[in-house]
This record gives C-alpha cells, structure tokens and sequence, in this order.
C-alpha cells in the first residue's frame, strides 16, 4: 500500500470557553486552528543562525499510513531530534488565537457615560530496514543516518540525483505526488537534505501515545525559511499553514510576500458569539482576496511576558525550553519566575498555493516589539430596568449596532439584511435608528 | 515649457516620485512606517546638511539631496526608536562630508545609514517584502518615467545591476530546474526597484565612466546575489552596495570621466 505523505503536515476549533477580567475586554471565545479541517503548524525557534523547528501532526488516518518528507537545510544528528508533546503546541495556538472579548454597558442611568475605550497594542510497517541500502546505492541515494526516534523512524537521505530519490521513496511506499521530482531535484541542488519519518508501531505500543507527536529538529543555519514547495503539489487547493515563531528581539515577517495584520479591535454584533469561527473564517478569505491571495497574516505579536485579554496563560519557562527556546531555562535557571520569559512570539497564517505563492517563504527577525493582537469586541446593551429617561442612551446603541452590522458585513462580505434580522436592535426590531433618512436602505 | 523642463534639475523628478511612493505606501499598503519617525529623518538631513554645509564653508545651502536621501531613508528603515531614526539621518548626511575621495562622497548616504544601521543595532531592519508584488508594475512604470524625464543621466548602473541581477536569478531557476515564476516573484519587489532607482543610480556616487558603472552596477548585482543566495542574509542588494561603493574611486583612477554635477549645484549634494 502506498503512503500518502504530509510535507508540511498539519490543522484548526473554536473554543468557547470561560471568561476573565482584562483591560482589554472580557474573553469570550477564540479562533484557534481547529477551525479547519487540515492546517499545518509549525513552530520556529530562531536566535543567530540556530534554528530549533516542530512540526505539529494533525493526520487523523491510521498511524500505519503516516509518512513525512521534510526538506533540511544540513545533516541532522541523532541529538539533535527530539519528540515533543502536542499539548505545547495546543498551548501555544490557544495563547496566540485571534479572540473575541465583550464589555457590558453599564446602567444609564447610574453612570451617564459608555465604556471608556482603552487603546490596545494581542509507514506501513515499523521499522525503516536498512535492507535497502544495496539498492539505495544503485539509485545514488544516501541514507545518511538512520534514527528510531520516540514513536518515529526517521532517515536523512541525501542523493545524486531526484530521480533516484523518487524512485527510492516510491520503491519503499512513499506516495509522492507527480511533479515532485523538480522540487526535489531543486532543493538537492540547493545541498538540502531530506528528513523522512515513519511511525514505528513497535515503539508506538510501548509508548502508548494514541495520537502521533511533534517531530522536533534543531539545526545551525543562515536560512530562515520555511520549505512549502512540495505541500502545494498536492493540488487539494489551498492549504492552510500556521507559523509561530519564538525569537528574542521582536516580530518575524516574511521577507518575500507582504506580511499584513488582520483588522483588529473592531467592534461586532453579539450574536458573533455564537459563531465566531464562521466569522473569522469569512474574514480571513475577505481579506486573504484583499491581498490578492498573496499575503502571509500576522495574527499575534507578543512579548511573553503577559497578554491582554489572555485566550490561554502565557507559557511557561517550561514549556518554552521544550518547545526549543533555548536560551531559557536549562541548568541552574530553576528560579527564573514565570512569566518574565525573554522570548517573542510571532503567529503568521498563510493560506497557500503554488500559483500565488511559488517559492519557499522566508523570514527575517525586525526589531519591532509593539504587541498585536487578533481582538474583536462585543458590547453587550444594558437590559436592566431604568429609573430615568433612557431614550438617549437607547438612540446611540441602536445607532452602534448598526455600525456594528455594517463593520461585519464589510469584514465578512455576509448580507446586510442578513445581519441585521439577527441583532436584537434595542427598543424595536427597526434596523434603523429613528431619524435615519428613508433613503438610506433603498439599495442596501 | 520643453527648455524649462529640461534644464530643471532632476532631483524635483526624484523628490516628487518618492513622495508619491511614501503616500502610497502609507495609505494603500499601510506600511507601518511611524509618522514621528519620518519627521525626525525629514528634519534631521536638513539641519546637518546645515551645519555640513556651514562646516565646508559652502557657498550654498542645498536641500534637494538631503530631501531625496530622507525619503528614501523614511522608506526603507523601519525602527521604533526615533533615536535611531536620528541617528540614520546624521550618519547618512554627516558620510557625505566626512567621507569622501577624490572631491566625491565615497557612499550613498541613505545606503552607508541602512547598513550601519542595520548591523549595529537589532532595533533597525528592512521590510523589503512590504511592498508585495502585485503593485510592482506600475512602480516599475513610475521609475521609467523618471528615468524618461531625466533624460536617461547617469542611468547605466540602474540598467546594468537590473540586468545583471535579473540574469543571475533566472540562471539560478534554470539550474535548479525551478519555474520561471519563481525569478520573476524575486523581482517584483518593490524595495529592489526603490534601490536600483535612487539608490545605485546616485550620480554622486558612481564611477565617473559611462564604461565604469556598467562594470560597477553588474558587480553589485554579483554581490548582491552573492549575500542572498549564497549566504541567504536578507537585503543583499543593499549590502551589496556598501562593501562596493569603495571600488568606486578605483574605478574613476583606472577609465577617465566626467565628475557629475547637478543643474546649478555648487555645494555637496
């Protein structure tokens, strides 16, 4: 049986979770990346040239069909693979998912004022035999190395030419797609190496991890890149890619396509609650259409230290080292308190295909360190009881609301009548405020 | 109105396309480009081509280059730290007095302020992908038309280091049996025609022979890809001119030319 191989394997839910108190709003709900169905995430440690890279598994098949095929700028040693946990990196999304937060009005009539704003900056078998390395030579491939690995069988192969390793990889199971053969041919001459891992069951059994972990590589590098060549031959459209980056002097943007912020802070109806993946989703392609297909998103820049409103707590000096900060923690740093971390972390999203996105992408490290943060805010009317003449105060929400409903179809490219059939409008079912000119929705 | 357009001095041209491209990428691509922070530059360039000029003992005062040298700066360097915003402005404008040979300034300002810049401080950096690549085409037009409206002056090196580079990246796809969409992404940058424009292009910093900087501008575009693919350091470009702009003296000793000179200029500029 053939496998069918992940290059850049990888997914993304909404959580709809409890609230907390912050400046910023009171966190509602996240856009974390279970909200598709086949998302990669990759987390990018970087200081220098040393790279520390973790690949996230969201392959669902049976583990006897996984197989991952990862282009590496060097030769990789047994030390420097590790298996990580998915919990960091589910860690990881939660903490830098785009959120959704709300505020109350307060009693008009107690307090004769809204809310003060505050501006914010948020394989079939088990073992990889070495049986092949007879017929491995006569295709001029190399097995460099060869690891088990945690639950993984991993080889670095190298080879004289593509051809040789496709027929290799088709030999031993591995179902690459057509086309594939240019890409590698080209990251060979490039002098890249290529990582290839299978489940081992065996030690799968042993371990008794039911769903495959993180593969983590660390490596020495001028290239600051990311291979997505090869995903994009598997013409199932576009695939979705998340890339966190960890760094210790601020935000990582691409240095070959447009690295643009998602619209932030604006202001939306409150039954978005309900279904703020489906907004975010629609935005995203909104604005993904914007750009011309060809942007990466920046959907969280942080210091490590702290956030506001947090969808998850920061991750802690733990967490990080095994993620592969390593300029934190280690030996003799046990006391090092948590949340004073001397790391960044950049969250980009990019929806790719070969034809808008036909190289690699690569980044660079800025200096910028003002936090961003993907952050969307409902306001919840005051439905109490009112001891005053309260009809200003009604005016001016309805005229919110609308200005809520329009900021959601602009952002989404949803209908307007649409909307506004679901805004419980304070006073009346009215869309419109009272006094609003009968012209305004003759053509909307 | 034909004789008045060709004895204007070409830096209007410059000053008003870069303007143009400032407002466009503050309001169409929203750079990012700190308001403050291209305030601090605009001001600073002026007032040390001031003193520099007081300095020399000048005749006089001449704003027009160190205005194209702080918008180029504004476009290019991106920081958070006005200090440092400053702190380009005084290196760029304090090169051209300081550092010179053979009565020309040895570096383009805003090029030597970027790389000091960029290397001496992690707070400084380049956002070269900012400008995507869809705008590209009618950025290359405006800088064409410039180039029309200038009458072609001293335009060699721009067209021998976009030459040059462009052949380097398209033999680089053809060994590597990449797409040609690949070389063809590569070079519809918008920061690459901003220094193939009005940074290499700087008639004051070039070889005096027309010969001279077809050689210089193909070898900048050698280095230049050199830093990027072979070293994969972003900004190579830029780089590039840097460790290149010493040869330029070299250059002027070995073939004869003519020192360039802007309409009614008398000072350094």
């Amino acid at each position: 049986m053939r496998i069918p191989v992940l290059f850049l394997s990888a997914t993304l839910t909404v959580a709809i979770s409890g609230t907390a108190e912050a400046f910023c709003g009171f966190y509602v709900a996240r856009a974390d990346t279970n909200l598709y169905n086949q998302a990669s995430q990759v987390v990018l440690v970087r200081d220098q040239n040393r790279t520390v890279v973790t690949m996230a598994n969201d392959f669902q098949g049976a583990v006897t069909d996984f197989a991952v095929v990862v282009p590496v700028p060097t030769f990789i040693e047994r030390e420097q693979i590790n298996v990580a946990d998915n919990a960091l990196i589910d860690h990881l999304d939660a903490y830098t998912a785009p959120r959704l937060v709300e505020y109350h009005d307060p009693d008009p009539c107690s307090r004769h004022e809204l809310y003060s704003k505050r501006a914010m900056n948020d394989a079939p078998s088990t073992t990889l035999e070495l049986r092949n390395v007879a017929r491995s030579q006569a295709l001029g491939v190399t097995i460099e190395a060869s690891y088990t690995v945690g639950e993984y069988d991993i080889l670095i192969l190298s080879a004289a030419e593509s051809g040789g390793l496709i027929r290799w990889l088709t030999e031993n199971d591995y179902n690459i797609p057509t086309g594939a053969e240019k890409v590698v041919a080209s990251y060979l001459r490039q002098d890249m190496r290529f990582f290839v891992a299978k489940v081992n069951l065996q030690e799968q059994s042993k371990l008794g991890y039911a769903r495959l972990r993180p593969l983590q590589v660390a490596y020495e590098s001028n290239r600051f890149m990311l291979p997505i060549r090869l995903g994009t031959l598997n013409a199932k459209g576009k695939q979705e890619l998340y890339v966190y980056t960890l760094t210790r002097t601020g935000r990582v943007e691409s240095t070959n396509y447009r690295t643009v912020k998602l619209p932030s802070d604006n202001e939306i109806p409150e039954f978005v609650q309900a279904e703020f993946g489906d907004f975010y989703r629609a935005m995203f392609v909104q604005e993904t259409r914007r750009e011309n297909e060809r942007a990466v998103f920046l959907e969280y820049a942080w210091d490590m230290t702290w956030c506001d409103p947090c969808a998850a707590d920061p991750l802690s000096s733990d967490e990080l080292r095994r993620l592969g900060v390593f300029w934190i923690g280690g030996k003799g740093s046990d006391n090092v308190p948590s949340g004073a971390q001397d790391a960044f972390v950049t969250r980009l999203h990019v929806s790719y295909d070969s034809k808008h996105f036909p190289e690699d992408l690569v980044f660079q490290e800025t200096g910028d360190r003002q936090n961003y943060q993907g952050r969307y805010v409902i306001r919840r009317p005051w439905k109490g009881a009112t001891s005053c003449d309260a009809s200003a105060y009604l005016a001016a929400t309805r005229e919110r609301q609308e200005r809520e409903a329009q900021t959601l179809a602009r952002l989404t490219g949803w209908d307007i009548a649409a909307i506004r059939a679901k805004i419980p409008y304070v006073g009346g079912s009215a869309a419109e405020p009272d006094g609003a000119p009968w012209w305004k929705r003759i053509w909307q | 109105m034909d004789r008045r357009l060709n004895t204007l001095d070409p830096r209007y041209y410059q000053i008003a396309v870069l303007s143009s491209l400032l407002c466009f990428g503050i309001f169409v691509l929203d750079f990012g480009i700190r308001g403050y922070n291209a305030i601090a530059i605009i001001l600073t360039t002026q007032c040390v081509q001031f003193l520099g000029t007081r300095w020399a003992g000048l005749d006089r005062f001449d704003p027009l280059s160190a205005m194209i040298t702080s918008l180029s700066l504004t476009l290019l360097l991106r920081t958070d730290l006005v200090l440092l915003a400053i702190l380009a402005a005084c290196i760029a404008i304090g090169s051209k007095f300081l550092l010179r040979c053979n009565g020309k300034h040895i570096f383009n300002p805003a090029n030597i302020a970027l790389v000091s810049l960029m290397f001496g401080s992690d707070q400084a950096w380049v956002s070269s992908g900012q400008w995507g690549s869809t705008t590209v085409g009618a950025f290359a037009l405006v800088c064409l038309g410039l180039v029309v409206l200038t009458r072609a002056r001293r335009t060699e090196t721009t067209f021998a280091f976009l030459t040059a580079y462009a052949l380097l990246l398209l033999g680089r796809a053809l060994w590597l049996g990449d797409p040609l969409g690949i070389p063809l992404h590569q070079l519809q940058n918008g920061a690459l025609l901003i220094f193939a424009f009005f940074m290499i292009s700087d008639p004051k910093t070039t070889p005096n022979s027309a010969a001279a900087r077809l050689v210089y501008g193909a070898l900048v575009a050698c280095i230049a890809y050199t830093i990027q693919f072979v070293f994969y350091t972003p900004n190579g470009p830029i780089i590039a001119l840097m460790l290149a702009a010493p040869l330029v003296p070299l250059f002027d000793l070995a073939m004869n030319g003519r020192i360039y000179r802007w309409q009614q200029q008398q000072g350094v500029s």
